[in-house]
């Protein structure tokens, strides 16, 4: 099989696995862009880790708890596809805290109050579950399969958050005015989301049948699945422009795509700060590594 | 060290692979596969072995045609055709 086979191989829906052959440039794209789900996955926990402590119940305090021991897991999972790529997981882990590698938009902001947990767990997840359940047709099948477990478990999230947001939304004014406010703040970097509009035929991610679907495909299913969700509510989407029009499609204002570039490449409110923890936290563990690795050998 | 892990969903159905995890040891292998495959009571058992225990085969080379264990070994309908044309009785079944 030479390169061109191979594209037209995926482009009919074709799979490979980890031992068959395929050309540099897809191993590449596929490790670049599995390694990002990975690292987001993993830094994506940290903005909800700091309300386990200030959890409003037990009950909230166990559920973010497993959520997060959850989305490590994701990332686990994620990593080991990466591996079997030719990438080991400790290179992953260095280009991460390095700043070489990239993770999600989305975590890269502060989470201020008890309202983020509840709009994270909800719509950061929902646009997670629509980028992810585009995925289960990946052409690369080792990383297709390992997505069915996780949308499995993205799913309880949405759940999770959805219960959240309507607690507070059936308590008292104040309450509804947190959600408004977090809402008012996260709706941005939701936007901003699914990436530029670019057109699925000229993204390498869909040439390859990695992505099955296109940027702007999947911010109009976000849309069209939660517009609805948030307005049954009472809450605003704080965007004047935001409307469906005749043909059925959503029409809104002009994500700031400046922000997206310059929050993804590490200047984003929280990224050093996040970063930081991570390199502390594993500074901090490498005795156990250690320990474990050296009882076995 | 990578291990493959395998899981049953439910009581008298095959287990299939799940995905593998990578660990220090057999021990440490078995903590990380029962949490990554068994915490949320989705699996009744699992088998964890060592991806080098593994022997792959995805090659099946047939020389020698041996379309006798295949259903394509046993074209019937032309020699049904031929039998009933024989017995006199192709007009009942049509050309089934």
């Amino acid at each position: 099989m030479n390169e061109q086979e191979f594209l037209e191989y995926v482009q009919s829906g074709g799979q490979v696995e980890t031992a068959d052959w395929m050309p540099d440039d897809y191993r590449a794209k596929l490790i670049k862009f599995i390694e990002m789900h990975g690292n987001s996955e993993l830094m994506g926990v940290l903005p909800e880790r700091e309300w386990i402590l200030r959890a409003p119940t037990l009950q909230r305090k166990l559920a973010l708890t497993a959520k997060v021991q959850d989305e490590v897991g994701h990332s686990q999972l994620i990593y080991r596809v990466v591996e079997d790529l030719g990438k080991p997981r400790e290179q992953c882990l260095d280009d991460l805290i390095s700043g070489k590698a990239k993770f999600h938009n989305v975590f890269h902001y502060p989470t201020k109050t008890w309202g983020d947990v509840g709009v994270i767990a909800w719509l950061v997840d929902a646009a997670a579950i629509i980028s992810q359940k585009a995925l289960l047709k990946c052409s690369y099948a080792p990383y297709a399969r390992i997505m069915k477990k996780i949308c499995w478990e993205e799913s309880f999230h949405i759940l999770h958050g959805r219960d959240v947001i309507l607690t507070l939304m059936n308590g008292t004014d104040d309450q509804r005015e947190l959600v408004q406010e977090s809402l008012n703040r996260w709706w941005g970097p939701l936007m901003q989301f699914h990436g530029n509009p670019i057109a699925k035929e000229e993204d390498p991610m869909y040439i390859w049948r990695i992505k099955s679907q296109g940027n702007e495909e999947a911010r109009q299913q976000f849309l069209d699945g939660y517009v609805p969700q948030i307005w049954e509510l009472g809450l605003t989407v704080p965007d004047q422009k935001l409307r469906k029009n005749d043909e059925g499609l959503w029409e809104y204002s002009e994500p700031d795509w400046d922000e997206l570039k310059s929050v993804v490449t590490g200047h984003g409110p929280r990224s050093q700060e996040r970063l930081d923890l991570r390199r502390r936290a594993r500074e901090s563990s490498a005795w156990v590594r250690n320990v474990v690795l050296a009882d076995a050998a | 060290m990578i291990y493959e892990v395998f899981r049953q969903e439910r009581k008298g159905q095959p287990l299939q692979h799940a995905g593998s995890v990578e660990a220090a040891n057999d021990h440490f292998a078995d903590v990380y596969a029962r949490e990554q495959y068994g915490r949320r009571g989705e699996s009744t058992a699992l088998w964890i072995v060592p991806r080098s225990a593994v022997i792959a085969i995805d090659e099946f080379v047939d020389e020698l045609n041996r379309n006798y264990h295949r259903v394509d070994g046993y074209p019937l309908k032309e020699k049904l055709k031929e039998a009933r044309e024989r017995a006199g009785t192709a007009a009942a079944h049509g050309d089934r």
